[in-house]
């Protein structure tokens, strides 16, 4: 090329480049998404892409208070019966339709109706939806749910735009939210791109912003280290020192909503029965496990080891110390339940290195008290089959976790709980946990969920061993970023820094 | 010549309905259970009978695979269960990426595995030969997962020269493309050129050992390049057996491989479709590796034939 | 005619086996692949007495420990001596890499003597067979065993076993093609020898050549992939120890502990390089050109 030539090729390059000065966001998810279609996805990560694509009826912070979104306030009835809220103008969905009451009504509706919703439970105490005027909707519940802000926090409350939501939403999601949906290729990447019309648009830095799916944390951790992702959810505990040695890199550890336990199968099928039945075995196998070792060996003492389903970031965490281990007591306890030693079981873990990890720490305890788990893995869907059907002795099991309290317990440990794989029933709990569902004021939500607490930790069905927090790992230059218990990436106010 | 391939090729169907009726077979009979797998947390029992329904997974397994043949023969493969997405479209997406790293890779084990197999066979004993084994058994020995990490760690993390991932499309970026392929490619291609080498070795020993080569040699009769040639061809037997072998496997999608650079190919797809029990997947993308098979293992009944017209296949 | 084969003539009593043995011997790379595989052998069977640990026992103070004089090899994720798990786990993976190669050779090595031998309908019909397998997906053989069978050890290798089969039916084939369109079939064939005779002693030697080869190499991969049917639940359970799962504990800490690697890779490596030494020097012995 002659140098003239060049010259202008270069200028033209140079220009180019300037004028269009994309940003682009890059991250690296653990799991691939599943339907991006909110009433229907069930994954967590999926949630992470909903958060760009989709504005919510409202927000929980940090603290996890519920905030105004697409609702600006609302006010329950005297009676509790009605939810009245006031809805945001001046709302486009992405394909110009205005959002309104309607709006609301055909989401809330489609959400409670939809054969194929996963919604329908979190919904369910819901009994009509009427648009007031254009910007009021009252929502009508069978019975007081103290629940159901919260759920309108997540994925209940994501609003889809009604005329382009009547067919096969997943394969194009049409929302309200500051992106829009480009593109997707599954098992690899998920492209969407800014919205310009979005109320709140100068809050957001990014043009484009592309999640990749990249199951193995190794790699992750590579390609960010690397520069080819800005930033990761979920990072193996023994890649955190690492990555903050890395001066290049960022890493924010915030509390999380989740937690890890151990379930017993006490009524499940002819597989129940075994010494685990007694309560006193599982009080004994809950005393022989320390805790803070689980913590400190697998975690690097990043994980907090707790004894209840409700995380240290809710309001309703029960302040309580962490039992400590006691093998003597473990040991009384086998032997006044009288059974034969060593205690033998069957220990399900899925086929996840950390989780085997654990396992295999626990096995170590417990063993030293009598107890004696054999463990077996398996793949997940295996797994999960064979905890429904009863087919299972214990097993070690997470709980990704919601934000209202009701969310980490009700399925788990009422008598007909979805969740409730063992089959533990103790009519007492039901009343208590119905109960708080429906009780707004937080001073006796938290009595009857205390209460709760006090007889699951004598009759243990579910051993809590510690709360997952919520791992971030992203390049320096990325400000603005702010852990949020639930795990969503907030994209307001993100900026990549030079 | 022609009259076999277009009677291999109506063998063609029975063997595809063979496989794609063993596969699914053995899918439905695997434990779990697709639609609790598909909800995961939300478990509400009245969707997922809705879903069972939906899907038709309450029907006996003959009458499911026979809706699958019917809806297959018509172009429609199905839906995959995660993520409602046409099959037909993720497998014309993920298998030009597939053939591509697979084609990458053969070429790699093929320029390196051959030559070296040829030093270390006429150099048998010594150091070459030694040589050629180690670096050869080491490249079956290390998994390719630890091999992938430590090299994206050496080329992408430490040294920048190579991108860690971001697979970009050969019609986007051919340049770009071909970079993101070099060490994945490399990864499998050594692997595969390990036995391609003690293959290529070992046949052409074979030759070169025996009597009568060895009397011609001493006496001077034939020249070294008539020998050579003639031990190779004893080896193109094996290799050109290995060779289509190792491809179809390639196609059938290279699992650690490309969890580790991030390809989204047949592995990546597959491996996600069996965990979570998504039938329509695993039956597009086993029906695409069936017929790749068939079409190599055709090649090379009739590269044999070209290798040895003695060889004639039934 | 050679003195070597003079003398055989001359004094047939005098075993072929006898010969053999000396070719063998005097092949000093496969004397050393031989001992390198006695000698795992050996540390495989003594590993109760060898082992200065117990292989499934955690210390969590020693967590990801370099090797020292206390732990030779170093210690993995739970604080348990490496040196330990590798003698034991020996147990696990020579198993595992040897019999799911034999699994797969005593099934694929007489599909293929007969495929390529007679041709026609059983050649088609066993050609489709070993496709029908190619084609499945290894994963889904491997938790449907694992489901009807249970998991243990013994049903990875069959599983293994069964993958790998097609790979020897195919090689085998070629080779009985190419075995076959020799004059000396032609001849045998036409004084009127059974054919089972001739596949035994004429076919089935002059095949063995590539089979073996592909035997060594397939143990390597028998043994890694031993490590990913225990990581799903089929095989080996945690916390027993073998090589592959090992090396799969140890990919999560590449930099952090690369000693965790090494030992169970480089195990592995001395492993396939003994078997294929050894298998050279088996092949040398076996061929019959040699006599």
């Amino acid at each position: 090329m002659r140098p003239a030539g060049f010259a202008l090729w270069a200028a033209m390059l140079l220009a180019s480049t300037a004028a269009s000065a994309e940003t682009t966001l890059r991250i690296g998810l653990q799991d691939d998404p599943d339907l991006l279609d909110p009433h229907r996805a069930r994954t967590y990560v999926s949630r992470l892409v909903f958060t760009a694509l989709c504005d919510k009826l409202v927000d929980a912070t940090p603290d996890l208070k519920i905030v105004p979104q697409l609702a600006t306030e609302w006010k329950w009835s005297d009676d509790g019966l009605t939810l009245t809220m006031k809805l945001k103008s001046g709302v486009t969905f992405h394909d110009g339709e205005p959002f309104d009451a309607d709006a609301v009504k055909f989401n809330l509706d489609r959400a409670r109706g939809m054969p194929e919703s996963m919604r329908k439970s979190e919904v369910a105490s819901i009994e009509s939806v009427t648009a007031v005027d254009p910007m009021t909707v009252a929502i009508k519940v069978k019975q007081p749910d103290a629940t159901l802000l919260a759920q309108f926090a997540d994925r209940a409350g994501m609003m889809l735009a009604p005329k382009a939501s009547t067919g096969d939403v997943a394969a194009n999601p049409v929302c309200s939210g500051p992106y829009k949906f480009v593109q997707r290729a599954q098992n690899d990447r998920i492209v969407v791109e800014r919205f310009p019309n979005h109320w709140n648009k100068d809050a957001y830095a990014f043009d484009k912003i592309i999640f990749f799916s990249i199951p193995d944390t190794t790699v992750r951790f590579a390609n960010l280290r690397a520069g080819d992702l800005d930033l990761i959810e979920r990072m193996a505990a023994s890649d955190i020192k690492a990555a903050k040695a890395d001066s290049k890199l960022a890493v924010q550890i915030g509390s999380g909503l989740g937690y890890m336990g151990v379930d017993f199968n006490i009524a499940n099928g002819p597989r129940a029965k075994g010494p685990w039945q007694d309560m006193r075995v599982r009080q004994a196998f809950s005393l022989a496990i320390d805790r803070n070792v689980i913590n400190d060996a697998v975690f690097e003492g990043l994980y907090p080891p707790g004894a209840q389903p409700f995380p240290p970031a809710s309001s309703y965490y029960v302040k309580q110390p962490v039992p400590a281990r006691d093998v003597e007591k473990a040991k009384a306890l086998l032997k006044e339940a009288g059974v034969p030693l060593p205690v033998k079981m069957e220990f399900k873990v899925a086929n996840n290195p950390t989780l085997q990890q654990v396992a295999q720490i626990i096995q170590a305890m417990t063993a030293e008290a009598g107890i004696e788990i054999n463990l077996l893995a398996s793949d997940f869907a295996t797994q999960l089959k064979e905890m429904q059907q009863g087919n299972f002795e214990s097993d070690i099991r997470a709980w990704s976790g919601r934000i209202d309290p009701d969310g980490n317990i009700h399925q788990f440990v009422t008598c007909k709980g979805n969740l409730n794989d063992g089959r533990y029933c103790n009519p007492e709990v039901d009343k208590l946990l119905n109960e708080a569902r429906t009780v707004t004021d937080e001073a006796k939500r938290r009595a009857k969920y205390t209460a709760v607490l006090d007889i699951l930790q004598k009759e243990f069905p579910i051993i809590y061993l510690y709360f997952e927090p919520r791992v971030f790992a992203m390049t320096k230059k990325l400000q603005g970023f702010v852990p949020h218990p639930d795990g969503m990436v907030r994209f307001a106010n993100l900026k990549m820094g030079s | 010549m022609l009259r076999f391939i277009a009677w291999r090729l109506t063998l063609a169907v029975p063997t595809l309905v063979l496989v794609t009726m063993f596969v699914f077979s053995l899918q439905k009979l695997l434990p779990g259970d697709p639609v609790l797998t598909l909800a995961g947390e939300e478990r509400d029992p009245q969707v997922l009978e809705y879903l069972r329904h939906k899907y038709h997974f309450d029907d006996p397994i003959p009458l499911q695979y026979l809706a699958w043949v019917g809806s297959a023969v018509r172009g429609d493969l199905g839906m995959s269960l995660k993520t409602d997405q046409p099959v037909l479209r993720l497998i014309a997406q993920k298998l030009p990426i597939t053939i591509e790293l697979a084609a990458l890779s053969m070429l790699v084990a093929l320029l390196i595995g051959i030559p070296t197999g040829i030093i270390a066979a006429v150099r048998r004993g010594e150091a070459a030969d030694y040589a050629a084994n180690i670096v050869a058994l080491s490249g079956i020995s290390i998994p390719h997962f630890w091999l992938g990490v430590l090299l994206i760690l050496l080329f992408a993390v430490e040294l920048h020269w190579l991108p860690a991932s971001g697979f970009v499309p050969l019609a986007e970026d051919p340049p770009a493309n071909l970079q993101s392929m070099i060490l994945p490619s490399f990864v499998l291609g050594t692997g595969l050129a390990a036995t391609l080498m003690r293959h290529t070795r070992s046949a052409m020993l074979a030759v070169l050992r025996s009597d009568y080569i060895r009397t011609a040699r001493a006496k001077g009769l034939l020249p070294p390049a008539v020998i050579l040639k003639h031990a190779f061809r004893n080896a193109l037997v094996p290799i050109v057996t290995l060779s289509t072998l190792l491809f179809g496997e390639l196609i059938g999608g290279a699992v650690l491989t490309e969890q580790v650079f991030n390809i989204p190919g047949f592995g990546k797809l597959i491996v996600d479709a069996v965990f979570n029990r998504d039938y329509a997947v695993v039956q597009g993308v086993v029906l695409c590796v069936a017929v790749a098979f068939i079409l190599l293992n055709l090649l090379a009944d009739v590269l044999y034939v070209l290798i040895n017209p003695r060889m004639r296949a039934a | 005619m050679t003195a070597v084969t003079a003398e055989a003539l001359a004094s047939p009593a005098k075993s072929r086996r006898g010969r053999a043995l000396g070719v063998f011997m005097s092949n000093r790379a496969a004397v050393a692949g031989g001992i390198i595989i006695a000698a795992f052998v050996l540390a495989a069977l003594l590993a109760p007495l060898l082992a200065p640990y117990d292989p499934i026992k955690t210390n969590f103070l020693a967590i990801r420990k370099p090797p020292s004089v206390m732990y030779l090899l170093g210690t993995d994720e739970l604080g348990r001596d490496i040196l330990s798990r590798l003698l034991w786990g020996a147990r696990a993976s020579l198993m595992a890499g040897c019999i799911s190669v034999a699994i797969a050779m005593s099934l694929g090595v007489p599909l293929g003597l007969i495929a390529g031998y007679f041709g026609g309908v059983l050649d088609a019909v066993i050609s489709r067979v070993t496709e029908a397998l190619l084609s499945c997906p290894f994963l889904v053989l491997a938790i449907a065993l694992g489901a009807f069978l249970g998991p243990s050890l013994g049903n990875a290798m069959i599983a293994i076993g069964l993958s790998a089969m097609p790979i020897f039916a195919r090689l085998t084939r070629g080779q009985v093609m190419a075995v076959r369109a020799e004059d000396y079939m032609e001849g045998a064939r036409a004084i009127g020898l059974p054919d089972r005779w001739i596949i035994l002693r004429y076919v089935l030697p002059n095949v063995l050549s590539p089979i073996i080869v592909q035997a060594t190499l397939a143990i390597a991969t028998a043994i890694i992939a031993e490590a990913s049917l225990s990581f799903l639940g089929l095989g080996q359970q945690p916390p027993a120890a073998s090589w592959g799962a090992m090396l799969n504990a140890a990919k999560n800490y590449l930099e952090q502990a690369p000693w965790m690697s090494l030992s169970p890779g480089i195990a592995i490596f001395l492993t396939v390089l003994g078997f294929n030494l050894l298998g050279d020097g088996l092949r040398d012995m076996l061929d019959p050109r040699e006599f």
